[in-house]
């Protein structure tokens, strides 16, 4: 008996009809959004550098968590590492703050490589507590050099010959290209055989390592570019808010946010995280005067979504799935009748 | 013309329980070596140590002449070992394209349109084509049986290890797979292949193993194998009494 053999051409679809409109928005945006400076003050200024430094960590979170299936609680160790790579560099040694940025975005990525063999031997929960100590464990070392401000911090005066208007539009601009590179670079990877890699290894890493992904390899990769990311955002709020001190910049809010943002946004997604940022964002302008009332409103929030959206407000907002603007899956386009059920909640299956 | 796999004194323990012990055995290029035993005799285990899920406590295994022993199973799977997991283990976000395609991009190579070509190709031989676009974790039993062939098929395997791949499935939907199995082996792929549906074995197989206890009781001709004295006795004669007490 021999095999029919059969080699089928297969048409596979990436990109969907909602993905160009995405695009064009995409491009509109980013038509529109260097001219902010000249349209807005220097506090909205401000405050966008903000949101865009949230979007940019829970990005990052996203893809460690979301994709990667690493539950960090520790990535403020690089938000730190970032800011105050940027003074150090632009300050003392003296580089150019534009160029400092970058610096310091490699240095928080080499610095998580070595972390990351300690941080690995931890899976699941010890993982999560492990990142935390070992954000802990930074923050202290930080404290005791003398040339970064011990205790007290440093203040950043790389841009301190500009006007103020000037400094916060370069400012703006700055964090404006790191969003966009974030975004990008995450959308890129996800769109590669690596991201195909991470999304397998998220699902069941033992089978993802039996059909030839290089589980470890690929989990250091996503590691070291969140850890990138997030000294980013690090220099992103150091040079925003001209100051940087231990507790604040390696506070363990920033992980919680991150958190937040990603699940009340939509994890495993690449439009969730930044959906999550600009509400939690508006969330935080609305209720920051109501002191201990605004974390409470944010947790049952968070419960809410998590009960009822699984999938967070992206979920909602895309009809589970049926928009995707940073398409990511294979579609294979149908020679003949193909079932094509659209992304539901899998139903519980029985086993045997 | 070397072995496609030749494992030498491989052992493994967990605690107390011995589930593989000085196991020696080869596979020559192009054929079907089933393996029978009573539940829990470490056939699934000898499986996970061939593809390297589980590291061996001693012995060696080589694949294809070289040594592959510390091997990670990425490794394996690129060098040309392919597994289905007796428990299907989909990717339940992903569709069942993306799921096979993972296999043909890392495994098996071939990305871009090659990669699909093989993951269209690997869904047609399992009959999944159907499903190409539906998330995994919508799958009944079955179809998660076939996903996970349909994946190990996509890595473009030189030894395929086939865990259990007929468990469930009816007298009638038996021979296409049987057929299947047999199309894969004549095509040059070295086949493993765990079963407790002996006749679908000895259907295709050219020789039989039978494990107890983590320890070879009986290898060679599958017929003399099934014939023999102490597999009737360990694996025929105790399936009732085994069965029920290991499950």
């Amino acid at each position: 008996m021999t095999q029919a053999v059969v080699h089928p051409h297969a048409k596979v679809k990436r990109a969907t009809k909602s993905s160009w409109v995405g695009l064009a928005v995409i491009v509109v945006l980013l038509l529109v959004a260097p001219a902010v400076p000249y349209l807005v003050d220097k506090g909205t200024q401000g405050s966008l550098v903000t949101l865009f430094s949230l979007i940019v960590m829970a990005t990052m979170w996203n893809l460690l968590a979301g994709y990667g299936g690493m539950l960090s609680v520790g990535q403020q160790a690089y938000i730190g590492i970032g800011a105050y790579a940027l003074v150090y560099i632009a300050d003392t040694v003296g580089i150019d703050p534009f160029m400092a940025v970058p610096i310091a975005v490699v240095i928080a990525g080499l610095i998580s490589f070595p972390i990351s063999f300690l941080a690995f031997r931890l899976t699941g929960g010890y993982f999560a507590i492990g990142t935390w100590v070992i954000a802990v464990v930074v923050m202290e070392i930080v404290q005791q050099v003398p040339a970064l401000g011990g205790g007290i911090g440093v203040t950043f005066n790389g841009f301190s010959d500009l006007t103020p208007g000037r400094r916060i539009a370069y400012v703006y601009w700055l964090s404006l290209v790191g969003v966009a590179l974030a975004v990008a670079v995450t959308y890129w990877i996800m769109r590669s055989r690596l991201g195909l890699g991470f999304t397998a290894i998220r699902d069941d890493a033992t089978a993802a390592a039996s059909l030839g992904v290089r589980v470890t390899r690929s989990k250091r990769f996503v590691f070291v570019v969140a850890a990138m990311g997030c000294g980013l955002a690090g220099a992103m709020i150091a040079a925003n808010t001209l100051r940087v001190q231990p507790d604040s910049i390696f506070s363990v809010n920033y992980a919680v946010f991150m958190i937040f943002i990603v699940v009340i946004g939509g994890i495993g997604t690449i439009e969730g995280p930044i959906v999550g940022a600009v509400v939690f964002f508006a969330l935080q302008q609305w209720l920051s005067d109501l002191g201990a009332w605004y974390l409470v409103i944010l947790g049952l929030l968070a419960i809410v979504i998590t009960l009822f959206l699984p999938r967070g407000l992206w979920g909602l907002l895309s009809g589970n799935g049926r928009i995707r603007l940073f398409p990511v899956g294979y579609r294979l386009v149908p020679p003949v009748a193909i079932l094509d059920v659209t992304h539901e909640p899998a139903p519980a299956t029985s086993e045997g | 013309m070397s072995p496609m796999l030749e494992v030498h004194g491989l052992s493994k323990r967990f605690g107390k329980v011995v589930t593989a012990e000085d196991v020696s055995f080869s596979v020559e290029p192009g054929t079907a070596l089933g393996i029978v035993g009573p539940n829990g005799a470490g056939k699934s285990t000898l499986l996970s140590l061939i593809g390297g899920v589980l590291a061996a406590d001693g012995g060696t295994i080589a694949f294809d002449g070289k040594d592959i022993t510390t091997l990670s199973s990425g490794a394996r799977s690129e060098m040309g070992i392919a597994r289905s997991f007796q428990i299907p283990r989909p990717f339940v976000d992903m569709t069942v394209f993306e799921n096979v395609y993972v296999g043909a991009a890392f495994g098996g190579k071939v990305q871009g349109q090659a990669g699909y070509d093989t993951t269209a190709e690997a869904l047609e031989i399992s009959g999944m084509s159907h499903l190409a676009n539906v998330p995994a974790g919508q799958l009944r039993l079955l179809d998660r049986k076939r996903l996970e062939l349909a994946r190990a098929l996509a890595t473009r395997p030189k030894l395929i290890l086939l865990d259990e791949i007929a468990g469930g499935l009816t007298e009638k939907e038996l021979p296409p797979l049987i057929e299947m199995i047999r199309g894969l082996r004549d095509s040059g792929v070295t086949v493993i292949w765990i079963e407790h549906i002996v006749h679908a074995l000895l259907a295709v197989v050219d020789e039989l193993m039978c494990l107890a206890f983590g320890k070879i009781l009986a290898i060679g001709d599958p017929r003399e194998v099934m014939a023999s004295r102490e597999v009737i006795e360990v694996y025929l004669g105790s399936t009732f009494d085994m069965g029920e007490a290991a499950s």
